[in-house]
């Protein structure tokens, strides 16, 4: 009876899978040298950045996909059946509004993202700067000239390559090299857009910085590379998020991104991710294969993630943190969701170098339906790594009888000075708690809201005002249904 | 206000409820009383509307409505409140949080607009005191981590929150320390008015002498063998079922 109820109320719809109607200039299908070399001449790249791009593309080259999730069955991605650049045919100039094709304002607007700075004026602080990124390239970043008065630079990846060189060579890859592994690879030879963020030496950003990622067209990939740098003192919270339209076939976004944080910088890095799901029998939906990682280079630094994964077909994803300096603070906070056929295989990695470096991993995992949901974590305590502290909580939910809830964590400690905790629940959303609810008077979609919102509350705490807001609502509709 | 026919329930094919008639008008207070497995929580599941039980035969009329027919978020937005014996925990949900939504989907039901944000602080103040609920367990998540007695209590208090027409209390005494338990009896006793009615039940007299009952029932094997007013619950507790176990033993 319980999971009949439970059935009902988790049949989701997909509010966001609109395609925008616009010309684009896209390339035809397929990998080669030739494409790289035509993709880096459209983005008016320098010399040193093709030579990156092909030297991580000739590296792909040697390796192998990996398989080792075996379990998952999935429909393989076909390289060659991806066209590895789309842009709108209208060309955006920048710093005129006016300039940005109206259609594409209008599908920000209807996605609830204002690229009009003084529409989000109210509200005195609750300004966020946005970078809005559609298919292949950013159209639009707000904000740009406030940001700059106090030395920030908040713009395009693309942009930055041109205008800031020395800063994209000095950061990028210093994270995740393009070795790293097969997605991080071909993402250094075709990444397309994303943002690129420098907090200068004892600036406190004065507003949220996001980027908003829209994939449009079909058959298009959407290499996603930010790059966040923090210098030493700085603080600045960034938020992402991301929609796709409803298609029948898979799309992909491998993305990079990479967080430097400098001596007692901090960063907090928030993510709410929406792509399409896929339909209720699993045709369609986003690959979503994402290497993100931090870098805590400086003493006292800190580094948080915070994410909301409710979207996708298959997410594959491990935003970590590495714990150089001494003092270095690493956190992930995560829930994920999934529903009907959706895979999601995600957690994160905290690598212990530094001196009395301390982690915190806090995951929420949520499957209803048919799908499975996986926590894969490593805690590495490298030797010399004095007093280390980890303390690990992954909690799993379960709606009805037919998904599927995971934890894999792996610990491995080289340093005897070390104290990691690790917790872990598995639990279902009881009869008893609906019926208590309904006893009360209320319904059983809101009941499951109550007891889902309450269950994440821990993660949905850390999230700035707007996004949590704006996160409790998606995790009510991504489980409740037309009913009520 | 409350009319109960004939009700036959049983869970998993076998019968549990087996022919209860049972009458309780506006401004009564009733008793149950019986022993250990006789139906009197599945009685009460039955009326709140718990999946798991199915009616085999009989009615119940709420103030002239088909109870039986109303999904049971209905049931309690009519006005119908069941203090569980075992009050369910709902981790990182605030007990204002659930309240406020109950009360605000009870509302809307009836077509009124959302509480207002003040008027429910009051209100939650108020009731606070009525049943001497400490200010931290309000805020604190849904049951979770409260004692037994804690969570009794935060029953009652939920109940003056909802100010339901018919409240069962599922053995709201046990787990109660005496203190406690005068605080729950004065409570109601504060709630009860000319307007509402209150099904009762418990084990021991004790609770009775605070919350005293119109009439008293015993529940044994599934029906109501026997009806009183609260001198019965005195005998009762000097006598045991003994007797009315020898009487309606099955054959
Ligand atoms: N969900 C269920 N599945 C199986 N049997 C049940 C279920 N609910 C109740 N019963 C059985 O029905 C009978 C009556 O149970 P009920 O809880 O109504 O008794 P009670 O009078 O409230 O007892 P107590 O005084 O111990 O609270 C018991 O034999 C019990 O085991
Ligand atoms: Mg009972």
């Amino acid at each position: 009876m319980a999971n009949e109820i439970l059935e009902e109320h988790i049949n989701s719809e997909y509010k966001w899978g609109f395609t925008t109607d616009i010309e684009s200039d896209t390339f035809k299908k397929g990998l080669n040298e030739e494409v790289i070399r035509l993709l880096s001449h459209k983005k008016n790249e320098p010399e040193w950045m093709l030579e990156y791009r092909l030297k991580a593309y000739r590296y792909w080259l040697t390796m192998k996909e990996p398989d080792h999730w075996a379990y998952f069955q999935y429909p393989r991605v076909n390289f060659q059946d991806i066209s590895y650049y789309s842009a709108p045919k209208k060309k955006p100039v920048l710093n005129s509004l006016d300039e940005v094709d109206p259609e594409l304002l209008k599908t920000f607007e209807k996605l609830g993202i204002s690229l009009e700075e003084q529409k989000r004026l109210t509200g005195v602080n609750s300004n966020i700067a946005v970078d809005a990124v559609f298919d292949s390239i950013s159209v639009k970043t707000t904000f740009r000239e406030t940001l700059a008065e106090k030395g920030i630079i908040f713009c395009s990846f693309s942009e930055a390559v041109q205008e800031h060189p020395d800063l994209i060579k000095k950061y990028m890859g210093m994270v995740v090299p393009y070795t790293d592994n097969y997605y991080a690879a071909l993402n250094g030879a075709v990444f397309s857009d994303g943002s690129f963020c420098y907090i200068p030496k004892g600036v406190r950003c004065p507003m949220e910085l996001s980027t908003y990622f829209r994939i449009n067209s079909s058959g298009t990939g959407q290499f996603e590379r930010t790059l966040i740098v923090a210098d030493e003192e700085s603080y600045v919270s960034y938020l992402e998020g991301c929609t796709a339209p409803q298609r029948d076939e898979n799309q992909l976004h491998a993305a990079v991104v990479e967080i430097i944080a400098h001596k007692n910088a901090e960063v907090k890095y928030s993510t709410v991710q929406n792509w399409y799901p896929g339909d209720k029998n699993g045709v369609g939906g986003i690959y979503n294969f994402v290497t993100k990682r931090g870098l805590c280079v400086g003493d006292y630094s800190k580094i948080s993630w915070t994410q909301v994964e409710t979207g996708s077909a298959i997410t594959w994803k491990y935003p970590s943190v590495i714990l150089k300096g001494d003092n270095s603070v690493g956190e992930f906070y995560s829930v994920a969701l999934t529903n009907n056929h959706q895979q999601a295989d995600t957690g994160t990695k905290m690598i212990h170098i530094g001196k009395n470096t301390k982690s915190t991993i806090i995951s929420k995992g949520i499957s209803a339906g048919v799908s499975n949901n996986s926590y894969r974590g490593l805690v590495q305590i490298r030797k010399g790594a004095l007093n280390a502290r980890n303390f690990s909580q992954c909690d799993s939910l379960l709606m009805g009888d037919k998904c599927g809830a995971h934890t894999f964590p792996y610990i491995e400690i080289k340093d005897k000075s070390a104290v990691v905790e690790h917790e872990a629940t598995t639990s279902k959303i009881g009869e008893d708690q609906l019926f208590y609810c309904n006893q009360r008077g209320i319904s059983t979609e809101k009941a499951i809201g109550l007891i889902v919102n309450g269950y994440c509350r821990e993660v949905l705490n850390k999230l700035p005002m707007e996004f949590a807001i704006e996160a409790q609502k998606l995790l009510a509709i991504s489980l409740e249904g037309s009913v009520g | 206000m409350i009319t109960i026919k004939n009700l036959h329930a049983s869970v998993e094919g076998k019968e549990i409820l087996k022919g209860i008639n049972l009458e309780i008008k506006a401004g009564e207070v009733h008793a149950i009383m019986g022993p250990n497995g006789s139906g009197k929580s599945t009685l009460s599941s039955v009326i709140a509307g718990r999946s798991d039980y199915e009616v085999t035969e009989g009615e119940v009329l709420f103030n002239g409505k088909n109870l039986l027919e109303l999904a049971p978020e209905d049931r309690a937005r009519e006005g119908v409140f069941l203090a569980f014996q075992y009050p369910v925990e709902i981790p990182g949900v605030s007990n204002i949080n659930f309240l406020k939504t109950a009360i605000n989907e009870i509302r809307e039901y009836k077509g009124m607009p959302n509480i207002e944000a003040k008027d429910f602080l009051a209100l939650v103040k108020e009731k606070q005191k009525l049943v001497e609920l400490d200010g931290k367990l309000a805020n604190r998540s849904v049951n979770e981590g409260f004692s037994g007695g804690e969570k009794k209590r935060n029953e009652i208090f939920q109940m003056a929150m909802l100010n339901p027409v018919f409240s069962i209390l599922d053995e709201t005494d046990s787990g109660l320390d005496i203190d406690a338990l005068r605080i729950v009896a004065n409570g109601v006793n504060k709630l009860r008015s000319k307007e509402n009615a209150f099904l009762v039940i418990t084990h021991y007299q004790r609770l009775l002498e605070y919350i005293v009952p119109d009439f008293v029932h015993v529940l044994y094997n599934g029906k109501i063998v026997k009806s009183g007013t609260k001198e019965l619950a005195l005998e009762l507790e000097e006598k045991g079922y003994d007797d009315i176990k020898k009487q309606f033993e099955l054959a």
